[in-house]
C-alpha cells in the first residue's frame, strides 16, 4: 500500500464531505424556514444558520453623521392607494387624508396584551434616532436618519410570551414578511415614523415602516399594518418572499 | 491528517519523478470544485449586476447620485422613470424620487445561487490553502523562487506566452515563472479579495466586523473592488484555458482529472 495514496483519498473525501455535507445539515435543525426541497432555499438556510452560529450576537451597525445623509430612491410601492397597482389598499387613502390620525398598528399573536397602537401611542415610547445605511438587494445604497421606537420596546409592552420565535409583519400594500427574535430584539430595529427629521413621507412607507438594519432593504417593510408574534414559521404564502423566489433571510 | 500530509510531501519531495505524473488528488479535487463554483459565481454575479449595473465609491450610490462607472450591461428590469423629485431633508443635495411602473425584478434566485456557490469557494478554498501550506505545495510549486525572479525572465516568458509558444505540457505542477506569478495572484490576492469584499457587503457581517468596510472604504467601494477582483479572476481563467489548449489539452486535462 502506498501511504501517499491513502492520505490524498482521505483529504479529498474530507473536502467533499465538508463542502456538500454542510449544505444539508440545516434541514435537520428544528424550526428553520422551509426549503420545499429547493436547493437555493437550502443554501439560504445554510447562510442563515452559519451567521447566527458564527457571528457575535447583536452588534450595532455603523451609524453615520448628518452630513452623510444622501439621496434616497423610493421604489416598490410608493403609494398603496394608487389605482394603478394590483396590490392597492382601499383603506390607505382615507387614512392618509386624515393625516393617519385613525391609523392603528395591531400587535397580536403570542403576546399577553394584544392590542392596537395609534401613531400618538408609538410616539409616547422613548424614541430612538439613528443615521444608517439602507442597502438594496439591487446593489444601490443610501443613508438616512430614522426616528422611531425600537420594536423590542413595543413587544415588551405587549408582553411577548416566552414561546415566541418569529415576528411577522403585514403591510397595506399586501406584503407579508417576518424576522427572527435575534433581529426583532436588535436595539437598532425600529418602527420608524420619522425620516431625516420629518414625518415619514408616503413613498418611504408612511405612517410607520420597519427598519431592520442588519438585513437588506427589502426586509424593512413599508406601510405597516399588523404585527403577529408566532412560535411557528409563516412564509407569508403568495405575499411572502419565499414563494416569490426570494430569500427569507437577507442578512447575507 | 496534517502529519500525514507532511509525510506525503516528504515522499513526493524524495521522488521528484512523481511530479511529472500529474497533480496530487487534493489539488485535483479542489481545482474542479473551485472551477465549478467560480463559473456559477461569475454567472450569478452577472445576473445580480444586471439589476443595477452602476459602480460607485464610498458608502452610498444610487440612481439619484452620479456613478463612478456605468457598465454597458442591459438591465433585467424596466421601470417608467423617476418622478416627484424633492429634497429629502439632510444636506441640500439629498433628494428623493419615486420609481414608477416598477416591474418587480426577479433576481432573488441569482443572489441565492451566488451565496450557495460562495460556500463551495469558502469550504474547498480554505481546505486548499491549508493543504497547500502544510504539504509544501505552495513553497515548492507555486511560490516564485527569488533567484529566478528576474524581470528579464518574466518579460521573455510574457512575450512567448503572448505568441502562444509555451512549453509542452507535463501534466504536473512544474510551472514557469509567469505561470507561478499568475497562480499566486489568483490564489493569494484576487480570490481572497473577492471573498473579503463579498463578506464586507453583508449587512450582518458588516455589523459584526465594521473594520471590513472601513478598510475597504465603504459598502460601495467594497462592491466595486468585488467586481474588479472577479473581472481579474475571469480574465485569468480565460488565459488559463488558452494556455491549457496551447500546451496540450489532452495531456493537461488528464493530469488535472486522473492525476496521470
Amino acid at each position: 500500500m502506498k501511504p501517499g495514496r491513502l492520505v490524498t483519498r482521505r483529504t479529498a473525501l474530507l473536502a467533499g464531505v465538508g463542502a456538500t455535507g454542510g449544505l444539508f445539515v440545516p434541514g435537520y435543525i428544528k424550526g428553520l424556514p422551509p426549503t420545499y426541497g429547493h436547493i437555493l432555499r437550502m443554501g439560504d438556510n445554510l447562510t442563515y444558520s452559519a451567521q447566527r452560529i458564527l457571528l457575535p450576537s447583536r452588534r450595532a451597525v455603523r451609524e453615520y453623521s448628518h452630513k452623510d445623509i444622501s439621496s434616497f430612491p423610493a421604489i416598490g410601492t410608493t403609494d398603496p392607494a394608487s389605482p394603478h397597482i394590483p396590490n392597492r389598499s382601499d383603506e390607505y387613502g382615507p387614512l392618509r387624508k386624515g393625516g393617519f390620525a385613525d391609523w392603528r398598528l395591531s400587535v397580536e399573536g403570542l403576546v399577553a396584551r394584544p392590542g392596537t397602537y395609534s401613531l400618538a401611542d408609538l410616539k409616547r415610547f422613548p424614541a430612538r434616532t439613528q443615521i444608517t445605511r439602507h442597502t438594496c438587494e439591487e446593489g444601490w445604497s443610501a443613508i438616512a436618519e430614522w426616528t422611531g421606537v425600537p420594536l423590542a420596546r413595543v413587544l415588551e409592552a405587549a408582553g411577548m410570551l416566552p414561546t415566541a420565535r418569529w415576528v411577522n409583519f403585514r403591510s397595506f400594500d399586501q406584503w407579508a414578511d417576518s424576522i427572527d427574535l435575534h433581529d426583532a430584539l436588535h436595539p437598532q430595529t425600529l418602527l420608524a415614523y420619522g425620516m431625516n427629521g420629518r414625518d415619514l413621507p408616503v413613498p418611504h412607507g408612511a405612517p410607520v415602516r420597519l427598519r431592520v438594519e442588519t438585513q437588506l432593504g427589502y426586509k424593512s417593510m413599508k406601510f405597516l399594518q399588523r404585527i403577529v408574534v408566532t412560535d411557528t414559521f409563516d412564509d407569508g404564502g403568495k405575499n411572502g418572499n419565499i414563494q416569490n423566489g426570494w430569500s427569507w433571510y437577507a442578512g447575507i | 491528517m496534517l502529519d500525514q500530509l507532511t509525510a506525503d510531501a516528504t515522499i513526493t519531495a524524495a521522488r521528484p519523478a512523481l511530479e511529472t505524473r500529474g497533480h496530487a488528488r487534493w489539488v485535483r479535487v479542489s481545482h474542479w470544485l473551485l472551477t465549478a463554483s467560480i463559473l456559477v459565481l461569475a454567472f450569478s454575479g452577472f445576473v445580480i449586476l444586471m439589476a443595477h449595473p452602476r459602480l460607485y465609491w464610498g458608502e452610498t450610490g444610487n440612481d439619484l447620485t452620479p456613478a463612478l462607472i456605468e457598465l454597458p450591461i442591459s438591465r433585467n428590469h424596466r421601470h417608467g422613470g423617476w418622478v416627484d423629485r424633492e429634497p429629502v431633508g439632510g444636506p441640500p443635495s439629498a433628494i428623493s424620487a419615486n420609481r414608477t411602473y416598477s416591474i418587480f425584478n426577479q433576481n432573488g434566485w441569482g443572489r441565492s445561487l451566488h451565496f450557495l456557490a460562495a460556500w463551495f469557494v469558502v469550504g474547498p478554498g480554505a481546505f486548499y490553502l491549508v493543504a497547500g501550506l502544510v504539504s509544501g505545495h505552495f513553497r515548492r510549486h507555486l511560490w516564485p523562487r527569488l533567484r529566478d525572479s528576474q524581470p528579464r525572465i518574466l518579460w521573455a516568458e510574457l512575450v512567448s506566452h503572448i505568441r502562444l509558444r509555451v512549453p509542452a505540457a507535463t501534466g504536473g505542477p512544474d510551472y514557469g515563472l509567469l505561470q507561478k506569478c499568475a497562480y499566486c495572484g489568483v490564489v493569494f490576492v484576487a480570490m481572497p479579495l473577492a471573498v473579503l469584499t463579498g463578506l464586507a457587503m453583508s449587512p450582518t457581517v458588516a455589523a459584526a466586523y465594521p473594520f471590513l468596510q472601513g478598510v475597504l472604504g465603504g459598502f460601495q467601494s467594497a462592491r466595486t473592488i468585488h467586481f474588479f477582483s472577479f473581472v481579474a479572476i475571469v480574465l485569468f481563467a480565460i488565459a488559463h484555458v488558452i494556455m491549457v489548449i496551447a500546451s496540450g489539452f489532452r495531456r493537461q486535462m488528464r493530469g488535472m482529472t486522473l492525476g496521470r
